[in-house]
C-alpha cells in the first residue's frame, strides 16, 4: 500500500499514550492531526476534511471518550462511524419509469462512461430488462465504434446516427427506436466534457429536456484529486444529477473523491466500476468505501488493538 | 513563439481564473507576511493536489527565500512563491528530440495516452520529422481505430495488427518499419493499465524488452501520461511504472479544466521525473512543451 493507513497511524499516536489512562484534549488534537493527514492523502477535498475533522473533534472531546478506559478505540470508532455516515449509509437503487426508462451517463473525459454504459446494460439484462445503448458522443475519435464493439461483446443493440447528427436528436431518435424495437431502458453514452465547457454542458441540458432521463449518473474516476468537488458541483448544479458512479476502484487509490462528491452534492453513489471487463460492476457499498478511504480494512479488529 | 505562449495562456486561462481569484483573495486580505498567510498558501497548494508533505516543503523553501532575500512586502511574496515553484520543477537538460527515437507511451486507463500521441505526432511532423505510430493497444474496444484517426489527422503512418493480437508483436513490426523506412520518430501507444495489475505490467515489460533489443542506434524514451485531475495516486503510478521501464518524463494532460496537476511536484521531488509536455485540450494543437514558470503561474 502506498501510505500507511490511518488506523496504523492512530495506533502509533495512541501507543505513545498507553498507560496514560485518560486522554487529554491535547492527545485528541494530536490524533486529529493524523486523521486530517490521512484524509488529505486519500484526496478528500480540503474543505470537506476541515469540516469533518471539526465535527469528529467535537465528538471525541466529549467526556465519555476522555473518561473511558479505552479512549483510543473510541476515537477510531467515532472517525469510522462518522465517515460511513457521510458516505450515505444504505445502498442506493436505480429508479425506473413505467414505460421506457432513460439513463444518461455524464462526466469528464476518460472517466469510464462508455465502459460503464456497457456494464450497466449487461447488469440490467441480467435483471430481465431490455436495454438499448445509444451513441451520443459525436466528438471523440472512434467513440461510436467503441460503443459498438462494447455492445457486440455483450450482445446488446447499439443505436447510432453517426457523428454528423446533433446528440439531442440522436437521443430522441434512440427513444423512438426503443419504442419500435420493444426495448425498455435506453442508456445514453455522452461525450466526455469539462464541467466548465458552457457549450457542451448546455448540450447535456438540452438532451435532458428532450428525453427526460430517470437517472442522470455522473461517472467519476476514483483517482480524482481535490478538483472532484468542482466537477461534481458544476455537473450537479447544471443537470441536477440523480447519482454518481465511481470507476477504476480495482486500482489502489484511496478514493477520497467519493467522499468529497457525496458531501458537496448530497447525491448517492450507486455503482462502482472495478475493472475493464463488462462484468466488473458492483453496487456501491458506503461502509466499505469508508474503510478504504481510511486505509483500515478490518476496522473492528483494529478498534480492538487501538 | 508569441503564438505558442498565447495558446498556453489561453488554454490555461480557465484553470487560472478560479484559482487566481482565490489566491488574490489570500493576498488581498493580507497586510503582513505571517504564519496565517503561510497557512493559507499551504491551503492553496493542497487544493492544487500538491499533497501535504510537499506543500510543507514548498512553504519552508518560501520562508527561507523570504528570510535570505529580506522580503517584507506582501506584494512581492507572490513572485517569490512562483520562483520557488518554478525552481522545484526545473530540470537540468531539456528534452532532446534530435536523431532517431522510439517513444513508449504508458499510463493508467483513460489519462490521455492516445490523444497525446496524436498531438505529439502532429508536433514532430510539423518540425519536419518522419513519424510512425504503433497501435500496441490491441485490447481496448476501438483503440486501434482511434489511433488510426489521429494518424490520419497528423498525416503520419501507422503500424497495426488485429484487435486482440499480441502488443509486443505490433511493437516488433513497428520498430522494423521504423528502421526500414529510416523514420525519425516511432511512438508506441499502449493499452491503459493500472499499475497494480501484475500481468499487465509484465506485458509492458515484454514490450519494453522488444524495443530495447530491436532499436539499434535509436534512442528510447518512455513517457508516462498522468491525468492532471488525478490526486495523490499519481505518485504511486509514476513509481510503479518506473519500476518496469525506466521513465524519462511525464505528459501531464487535461490542464484545461480546473484541476492543477500539482501532484507532479511530489513526483519531481521523489522520483526526479520531469514534466515534458502538458495537454490543454482535445484538439491536435493542444499540447505544449512544459514550462516551469508558466506552470507555476497556473498553480498560483
Ligand atoms: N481498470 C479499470 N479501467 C476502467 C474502468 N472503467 C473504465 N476503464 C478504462 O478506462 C478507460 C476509459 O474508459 P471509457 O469508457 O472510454 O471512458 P469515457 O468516459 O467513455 O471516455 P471519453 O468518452 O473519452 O470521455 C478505458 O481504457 C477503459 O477500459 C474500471 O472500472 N477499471
Ligand atoms: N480536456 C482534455 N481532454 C483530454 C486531453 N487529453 C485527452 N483528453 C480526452 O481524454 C479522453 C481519454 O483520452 P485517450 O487519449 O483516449 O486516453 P488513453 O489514455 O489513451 O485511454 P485508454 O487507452 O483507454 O487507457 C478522451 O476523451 C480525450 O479526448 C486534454 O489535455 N484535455
Ligand atoms: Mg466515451
Ligand atoms: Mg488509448
Amino acid at each position: 500500500m502506498a501510505f500507511d493507513g490511518l488506523a496504523e497511524r492512530l495506533q502509533e499516536t495512541f501507543k505513545k499514550l498507553r498507560g496514560k489512562g485518560k486522554l487529554t484534549e491535547k492527545d485528541i488534537k494530536d490524533a486529529m492531526r493524523e486523521v486530517r493527514l490521512a484524509l488529505l492523502e486519500a484526496d478528500v477535498n480540503f474543505k470537506v476534511v476541515k469540516s469533518f475533522v471539526a465535527k469528529v473533534s467535537e465528538k471525541a472531546m466529549g467526556t465519555e471518550v476522555l473518561e473511558s478506559l479505552t479512549p483510543g478505540q473510541q476515537v477510531v470508532k467515532i472517525v469510522h462511524d462518522e465517515l460511513a455516515a457521510l458516505m450515505g449509509g444504505a445502498e442506493a437503487k436505480l429508479n425506473f419509469d413505467p414505460s421506457i426508462t432513460v439513463f444518461m451517463l455524464v462526466g469528464l473525459q476518460g472517466a469510464g462512461k462508455t465502459t460503464m454504459a456497457g456494464k450497466l446494460a449487461l447488469y440490467l439484462r441480467k435483471r430481465n430488462r431490455k436495454p438499448l445503448l445509444a451513441a451520443c458522443d459525436i466528438y471523440r475519435p472512434a467513440a461510436i465504434k467503441q460503443l459498438q464493439v462494447v455492445g457486440k461483446q455483450i450482445d446488446i443493440p447499439v443505436f447510432t446516427l453517426g457523428d454528423k447528427t446533433n446528440p439531442v436528436d440522436i437521443a430522441k431518435a434512440a427513444m423512438e427506436h426503443a419504442r419500435k424495437e420493444g426495448r425498455d431502458v435506453v442508456i445514453l453514452d455522452t461525450a466526455g466534457r469539462l464541467h466548465i465547457d458552457e457549450a457542451l454542458m448546455l448540450e447535456l441540458k438540452n438532451i435532458k429536456a428532450a428525453v427526460n432521463p430517470r437517472e442522470i449518473l455522473l461517472v467519476v474516476d476514483s483517482m480524482t484529486g481535490q478538483d472532484a468537488v468542482n466537477v461534481a458541483e458544476n455537473f450537479n448544479t447544471i443537470l441536477d444529477i440523480s447519482g454518481v458512479i465511481v470507476t477504476k476502484l480495482d486500482g489502489d487509490t484511496r478514493g477520497g473523491a467519493a467522499l468529497s462528491i457525496r458531501e458537496v452534492t448530497g447525491k448517492p453513489i450507486k455503482f462502482s466500476g472495478t475493472g475493464e471487463k463488462m462484468s466488473d460492476i458492483e453496487v456501491f457499498h458506503p461502509e466499505r468505501m469508508a474503510g478504504r478511504i481510511l486505509g483500515m480494512g478490518d476496522v473492528m479488529s483494529l478498534i480492538e488493538k487501538a | 513563439m508569441g503564438s505558442l505562449f498565447d495558446k498556453l495562456k489561453e488554454g490555461l486561462a480557465k484553470t487560472r481564473d478560479s484559482l487566481t481569484d482565490k489566491f488574490n483573495e489570500v493576498f488581498g486580505l493580507a497586510v503582513t507576511i505571517d504564519d496565517d498567510l503561510y497557512d493559507e498558501l499551504e491551503e492553496v497548494l493542497i487544493t492544487s493536489d500538491v499533497g501535504y508533505e510537499t506543500s510543507v516543503d514548498i512553504i519552508e523553501r518560501l520562508k527561507k527565500k523570504v528570510r535570505t532575500e529580506h522580503i517584507s512586502d506582501v506584494a512581492l511574496l507572490k513572485d517569490a512563491m512562483r520562483d520557488v515553484l518554478a525552481e522545484y520543477m526545473e530540470s537540468e537538460e531539456p528534452f532532446d528530440t534530435t536523431g532517431p527515437m522510439v517513444i513508449l507511451v504508458i499510463g493508467v486507463n483513460g489519462v490521455g495516452k492516445t490523444t497525446s500521441i496524436g498531438k505529439l505526432a502532429h508536433k514532430y511532423r510539423a518540425d519536419g520529422k518522419k513519424v510512425i505510430l504503433a497501435a500496441a493497444d490491441t485490447f481496448r474496444a476501438a483503440a486501434i481505430d482511434q489511433l488510426e484517426i489521429w494518424a490520419k489527422r497528423a498525416g503520419v503512418e501507422i503500424v497495426k495488427h488485429q484487435e486482440g493480437s499480441d502488443p509486443a508483436a505490433v511493437v516488433f513490426d513497428a520498430v522494423q518499419a521504423f528502421k526500414a523506412r529510416k523514420a525519425d520518430v516511432l511512438i508506441c501507444d499502449t493499452a491503459g493499465r493500472l499499475h497494480n495489475k501484475k500481468n499487465l505490467m509484465n506485458e509492458l515489460e515484454k514490450i519494453n524488452r522488444v524495443i530495447d533489443r530491436e532499436i539499434g542506434d535509436a534512442r528510447k524514451y518512455s513517457m508516462i501520461v498522468l491525468d492532471g485531475t488525478t490526486g495523490q495516486n499519481a505518485i504511486v503510478q509514476a513509481r510503479e511504472f518506473k519500476s518496469v521501464t525506466n521513465l524519462d518524463g511525464i505528459i501531464l494532460t487535461k490542464l484545461d479544466g480546473t484541476a492543477k496537476g500539482g501532484v507532479v511536484f511530489s513526483i519531481k521531488q521523489t522520483l526526479d521525473l520531469p514534466v515534458l509536455y502538458i495537454g490543454v485540450g482535445e484538439g491536435i494543437d493542444d499540447l505544449q512543451e512544459f514550462d516551469p514558470k508558466a506552470f507555476a503561474q497556473v498553480v498560483i
